[in-house]
């Protein structure tokens, strides 16, 4: 639609887009080569510090393992949190008004604290209360934190995943005489686990995001973390911060390229009620309640 | 009970809890202005503008908010030599630091969700706004960004929230604030319970009112259509 803002370019339009092609090319070219020259400056384009990621010791002692750290972290606390949200999200819903305002509680306030504080409490909570040992706190206490926090959001998104099929799928539920479990359970929750696939998998990005928190602040042994000691071992801060970066971006462009391709076969498939919560409604989720605006996938145009 | 909390004069529980809405503010601010900038890039004429609006949201939200707050210290400080007006004053420095990787970071959602809102604008509109002749830049800025803006309130308080928990992060490179303080607070004294609930209470007085409000200001203000 962004097409419709202005016109096809005539003469004038074509020079004017050349000339501010020009002038932001050759920004970016002043900005590129002061990059180049304070890396050259600070000798941090030196081929020894690049050598080491052509060879296999800094992927396997180093980036390999953080990596799996990263994985395993991030995959944990899926697993964890996806059935603690499903039964949050559905309590939510609850006739029963104790039940509803209790879960809503919980929500609320695990997604209004930073997960950081999460982790952090966790790991005290770890070191003073079990007898979890000290190699093994660090993933205990970031794996709690991020299902902690991600289970009230995977609780929204189920809430909204629910709320986003057609009223008439409870209606006739109930017209063939189905009590308020069984519609649940039948009826809703297995459309309603279409509808938000693309949303979780999307929230997978935050999660393997935040587990480079535990990395810096809990002494985790994960992507970020391993760049330190990597970075410690040759000297290339530089480098390791691009080569770690860049497996970021390409594992979490691969989830959200996958969570993409999932929301746009579901909205083909003939089976299916048209309710999909795309990936861009979990943004709104990552933060509390605002005035109640949730996504419900409906206004996805 | 809250003795523990008297004890602390460097930073004070407050003025922990002021630095992190200071981050918030400058942050807020900063990621606005840098936002727009890049949705009005991102819906330009200009192809090349367009492709490097996409291309840095692509790969400014894939890259862990953690990993940019410590590249501004160790890389940008450290070996590019950036010192934020501050060469002196370590923790000015890591407090305008923290503020560049955290207004780097939310300006490529804040971009989004203008650019949703953009789309939220009747094509009609902008279509008889270009039959009277106005160009792109009168378009967008007359036309399509004032409407844009009402419609994306919410979601744009949603992206603020998410930057004052965001700014805990700030604490990986030694800013002051309020994660920091809870960290060390949590090491030195017994009741872990007490001060986690501090703290979580700080960050729910924090956000839940911002919440509350902007979520007002987004119904009152949403063009009715």
């Amino acid at each position: 639609m962004t097409s419709v803002l202005y016109d096809a370019p005539g003469p004038r339009a074509k020079r004017r887009n050349v000339i501010l092609s020009v002038v932001f090319v050759a920004l970016m070219a002043l900005f590129l080569w002061w990059v180049y020259k304070t890396m050259d400056d600070k000798g941090q384009l030196e081929w020894s510090l690049w050598k080491p990621f052509t060879e296999s010791a800094a992927w396997t002692t180093y980036l390999l393992p953080g990596l799996a750290d990263t994985l395993k972290a991030a995959a944990l606390a899926m697993v964890i949190a996806l059935p603690l949200g499903a039964v949050l999200g559905i309590a939510r819903m609850s006739d029963h008004r104790w039940v509803r305002a209790s879960a809503g509680t919980v929500v609320e306030f695990f997604r209004a604290i930073p997960v950081l504080l999460l982790m952090l409490f966790a790991n005290e909570f770890f070191a003073r209360s079990t007898d979890v040992s000290t190699a093994d706190r660090p993933m205990y206490a970031v794996v709690t934190g991020l299902v902690l926090y991600n289970a009230s959001v995977l609780a929204e998104v189920v809430r909204a995943g629910i709320l986003a099929l057609p009223k008439g799928q409870t209606e006739a539920a109930q017209a063939i005489g189905l009590r308020k479990g069984q519609t649940m359970s039948t009826i809703l929750l297995p459309q309603a686990v279409t509808v938000m696939l693309p949303a979780i998998v999307t929230q997978l990005v935050v999660i393997v995001k935040d587990t480079a928190l535990g990395g810096v602040m809990l002494g985790f042994t994960e992507l970020l973390n391993a760049r330190g000691t990597l970075a410690a071992n040759y000297a290339n801060v530089i480098p390791s911060f691009i080569v770690v970066a860049i497996i970021f971006i390409v594992l979490n462009f691969l989830i959200t390229s996958f969570a993409s391709w999932l929301e746009a076969r579901l909205r083909r498939s003939k089976r299916s009620t048209g309710a999909v919560l795309g990936p861009d409604d979990v943004h709104d989720l990552n933060a509390a309640e605002v005035g109640g605006t949730h996504g419900t996938g409906a206004d996805n145009t | 009970m809250f003795d523990f909390i008297s004890d602390y004069n460097d930073p004070t529980l407050l003025g922990a809890f002021w630095m992190t809405v200071k981050l918030t503010v400058f942050s807020g601010i900063a990621s606005l202005v840098w936002g727009t900038l890049l949705a009005a890039m991102r819906v330009s004429p200009v192809p090349l503008l367009r492709g490097f609006g996409t291309t840095y949201v692509n790969i400014v939200r894939n890259i862990p908010l953690t990993v940019i707050i410590v590249f501004t210290s160790l890389g940008l400080a450290d070996i590019f030599g950036m010192t934020m007006g501050a060469p002196d004053d370590f923790a000015l420095q890591g407090f305008r630091l923290a503020v560049l990787g955290l207004s780097a970071y939310t300006a490529a959602f804040v971009c989004e969700a203008l650019r949703s809102g953009i789309n939220t604008v009747p094509v009609g509109q902008a279509e008889a706004a270009r039959a009277i002749g106005l160009n792109f830049s009168q378009v967008l800025g007359l036309i399509v960004l004032p409407q844009a803006f009402r419609a994306v309130i919410g979601p744009l308080a949603n992206v603020l929230i998410a930057l004052t928990k965001n700014t805990t992060v700030a604490a990986a490179i030694g800013v002051a604030e309020a994660a920091l303080l809870m960290k060390e607070m949590i090491e030195n004294e017994a009741q872990t319970l007490l001060i986690g609930a501090v703290f979580a209470f700080g960050f729910v007085v924090l956000t839940l009112p911002t919440g509350l409000f902007l979520g007002w200001l987004s119904k009152r203000l949403a063009v009715k259509r």
